[in-house]
């Protein structure tokens, strides 16, 4: 199995998916000429022409809602946000179109359509290049949102995404990008979307995280296990509609539960985390339920020690889990 | 002012996490300015220079031409000129976490934990029967954590209370606290529709309580002895209604056999004692405990000095402590102070029991049904009254052989009760 990065296998994504089913095509800021400011859009351009790697103009309302006529007559549009933090002036084309025209239209319409952003922090982009913003779309029932934590499950999640019969937010962590890599399979394979994955075994402490954090989490994990202090990671993959059964499984297997996202705490995925295990799993618990997250403040800081602070690490994980462990 | 400062990999572009160092364009011992450039990076995304974040003489190059280093890595030590080593920014260590409330806040260091139980904990303890108050806890500040009693019931060590209770049987035998296991054997019956639920009341509460503790703590042992009480029998009869109209009370079987328990008593002392976990106390007053049933409730009064008594005293004790138990009016004087009990399960037509020991006495007697049966006598059958006496009895405090003993002479006793030798009065 030939080893990919986190992009590489997005890009191989995108390009299997245009070569299986014409109807698929990409849309968004310099995706097509230039490849993407990322790079993730490489080459499709050269090889699919103008007519399936759109270069739109500088509006995310559009994109999303061109996409959205599109994907309603019978295409399947992957639009990309060129930065996650983008993404706001589409919202409304999102949540009050893509996500409920199925349920308005009375089954008659849907609309299959894919919007990739890239979001998170640590790669010094400040402001307006380093937001998470998943917990914005994660209570609108309709729409579904995926954020793979490694190469191969970027590769096999997006393909899920384009398939999908429903708008899907896929959210990759841009300092993911270039820093994961692993074996990702060639050809054809899906992940199911709304399935939860369970990334190491362990018995002391649950970890419950997603995206870039689940890598963290993993190193954290690696180096406790010296301590002999065991953890148990559980990756959600699809942050909305949550996998509720996974996250109790997960939480009754030790009782001890941490939950870990680089998004500001208060209203962040991890307090519908804690509400479900709250609601099922009172007497399997020994701990209280611990909640690991960046700081309540409007925006990642674009000093480096300043950003230091407010990024999630494996150390501030690790600190976390041995606290819990010992409680 | 020279100072080593390092000077690491810096991040050239929002994406990138690595570079490769394509050429160092400086060497040791070469000087360099602030910002000026030490070498060639490039990444899948961009080519780039190093700059230099401080004025001084390269000292080291740790990274080679060549090398793939991480951002943030270190790749060379610079002999710094530095403006007192204010540019130390590279080096600024970040404190971080500070704000993320942690379990440790709600657990003071210095603060027992032993007694506060998690929900999972309780659960497994009740589920197990485990008594928390035996287990060691190995968590924050004594706390007992889900894995020690996971690890608790894995190792079947099902109930440590069970175990300590009966190595460590208290000395004091008026001791009210019976082992923390005995209160709460079981509140987690579910009923089903139709059940109906009653509410427990004290006495039955304090004889559910009596019951647990000494079937917990008493090894018990049985024994029983048949006796032919068919003299008795007669003699009793033809006294009955003289004794009535005479006294006003009833002349019961049941009297017979105290008296000549008391008397057995008096003379196999062994019988009428506590076991003390150091010592056995034997105790000097013969008093019988008499069960006394009332509706739902079951009183214990005491005969107190059984052994004094005539026949006629023992009628008229037994005759006040049944009336005042059915007027709720026994006092707890009444009920002090017992050595032994007689049980009259006979009266319920019981011909064989297993008595559960009124703790903290030795034994109990079960006196059963008078039954006329036939019986050999002389290699000849007979009519006769014969009565089993069924003894249960702390096997701490007596042996086979006492017992035995003794039984066999309250059995000679009650077969040699007749009008010649025996007087009510």
């Amino acid at each position: 199995m030939p080893v990919q990065s986190y992009i590489q296998a997005i890009t191989a994504a995108l390009r299997e998916e245009m070569l299986r089913d014409e109807d698929v095509f990409i849309l968004g800021e310099d995706v097509g000429i230039k490849g993407g400011v990322f790079g993730t859009t490489k080459g499709l351009y050269d090889e699919f022409g103008e007519y399936r790697v759109l270069d739109t103009p500088l509006a995310e309302s559009a994109i999303a809602g061109v996409g959205i006529g599109a994907a309603m007559y019978g295409k399947r549009p992957v639009g990309e946000m060129q930065f996650a933090d983008f993404i706001f002036p589409a919202v409304n084309q999102i949540i009050s179109e893509a996500a409920k025209i199925r349920y308005r239209s009375n089954n008659d319409w849907n609309a299959p359509v894919t919007i990739r952003a890239p979001y998170g922090g640590g790669v010094h982009g400040a402001l307006y290049h380093s937001q998470s913003i998943e917990a914005v779309f994660a209570n609108q029932p309709g729409l579904k949102i995926v954020m793979p934590s490694t190469p191969y499950d970027a590769k096999g999640l997006l393909k899920a995404a384009i398939r999908d019969n429903d708008p899907v937010l896929y959210l990759e962590h841009k300092r993911a990008y270039r820093l994961l890599k692993a074996d990702v399979p060639e050809g054809d394979y899906v992940l199911p979307i709304g399935e939860a994955d369970v990334k190491r075994e362990g018995s002391d402490v649950t970890i419950i995280t997603y995206g870039l954090a689940v890598h963290y989490t993993l190193q954290a994990a690696e180096k406790l296990e010296e301590e002999a202090i065991s953890t148990h990671v559980l990756d959600l993959r699809t942050v909305y509609p949550m996998d509720q059964k996974s996250i109790i499984e997960a939480a009754q297997k030790t009782g001890k539960v941490l939950l870990v996202t680089e998004d500001n705490k208060e209203g962040s995925i991890t307090g519908e985390m804690a509400a479900i295990i709250a609601e099922n799993c009172l007497f399997e618990l020994d701990a209280p339920v611990q909640r690991l997250a960046g700081p309540d403040t409007p925006a990642m800081p674009f000093s480096a020690p300043m950003e230091d602070y407010f990024m999630m690490n494996p150390d501030k994980i690790e600190t976390a889990i041995r606290d819990l462990a010992e409680f | 002012m020279v100072a080593t400062e390092k000077i690491n990999m810096p991040q050239l572009g929002e994406s990138v996490t690595e570079g490769t160092i394509s050429s160092w364009l400086v060497g040791a011992g070469d000087h360099v300015q602030k910002y000026d450039p030490i070498a060639e990076v490039m990444t899948d995304k961009v080519n780039a220079e190093v700059p230099s974040l401080f004025s001084g003489v390269i000292h080291e190059l740790v990274a080679q031409e060549g090398d793939t280093v991480q951002v943030g890595d270190l790749i060379c030590y610079i002999e710094s000129e530095a403006e007192n080593g204010s540019d130390k920014l590279s080096e600024a260590s970040v404190g971080y976490a500070d704000d993320q409330r942690s379990a440790k806040e709600m657990t003071d260091e210095t603060t027992s934990m032993k007694k506060r139980y998690s929900p999972a904990v309780l659960k497994l303890a009740q589920d197990n029967h485990i008594d928390l108050d035996q287990v060691e806890g190995t968590g924050r500040g004594g706390r007992i954590t889900r894995k020690d009693m996971e690890r608790l019931v894995a190792a079947g060590t099902k109930s440590p209370s069970a175990e300590s209770a009966k190595s460590t049987v208290a000395p004091d035998t008026n001791k009210q606290d019976a082992s923390p296991m005995l209160q709460e054997t079981s509140s987690q019956q579910t009923t089903s529709a139709g059940d109906v639920e009653i509410p427990v009341s004290n006495v039955r509460k304090a004889i559910a309580q009596n019951m647990v503790r000494s079937t917990q703590e008493i090894p018990h042992a049985w024994m029983a002895v048949e006796v032919d009480v068919t003299d008795l029998v007669t003699y009793r009869n033809q006294m009955k209604d003289a004794f009535k109209k005479e006294e006003g009370f009833n002349l019961t079987f049941f009297t017979f056999f105290i008296k000549a328990i008391a008397q057995a008593l008096k003379e196999f002392p062994q019988l009428n004692s506590t076991w003390a976990g150091d010592k056995i106390i034997q105790h000097k007053d013969v008093n019988i405990s008499i069960a006394v049933a009332k509706g739902q409730e079951l009183y214990v009064p005491v005969i107190k000095h059984a052994d004094e008594k005539n026949i006629k005293g023992i009628a008229k004790s037994i005759h006040d402590l049944a009336a005042k138990a059915r007027s709720d009016s026994l006092t707890a004087d009444d009920m002090q102070g017992g050595t032994f009990t007689v049980n009259n399960s006979g009266s319920f037509g019981s011909v064989q029991s297993m008595g559960v020991i009124n703790y903290p006495q030795a034994a109990i007697l079960q006196v059963e049904s008078i039954v006329k049966r036939p019986v050999i006598v002389n290699d000849m059958f007979a009519a006769r009254d014969m009565v089993n006496l069924c003894l249960s009895l702390d096997h701490r405090v007596l042996d086979g052989l006492i017992v035995g003993q003794f039984l066999a002479r309250v059995k000679e006793i009650l077969e040699n009760i007749n009008k010649d030798t025996t007087s009510v009065y």
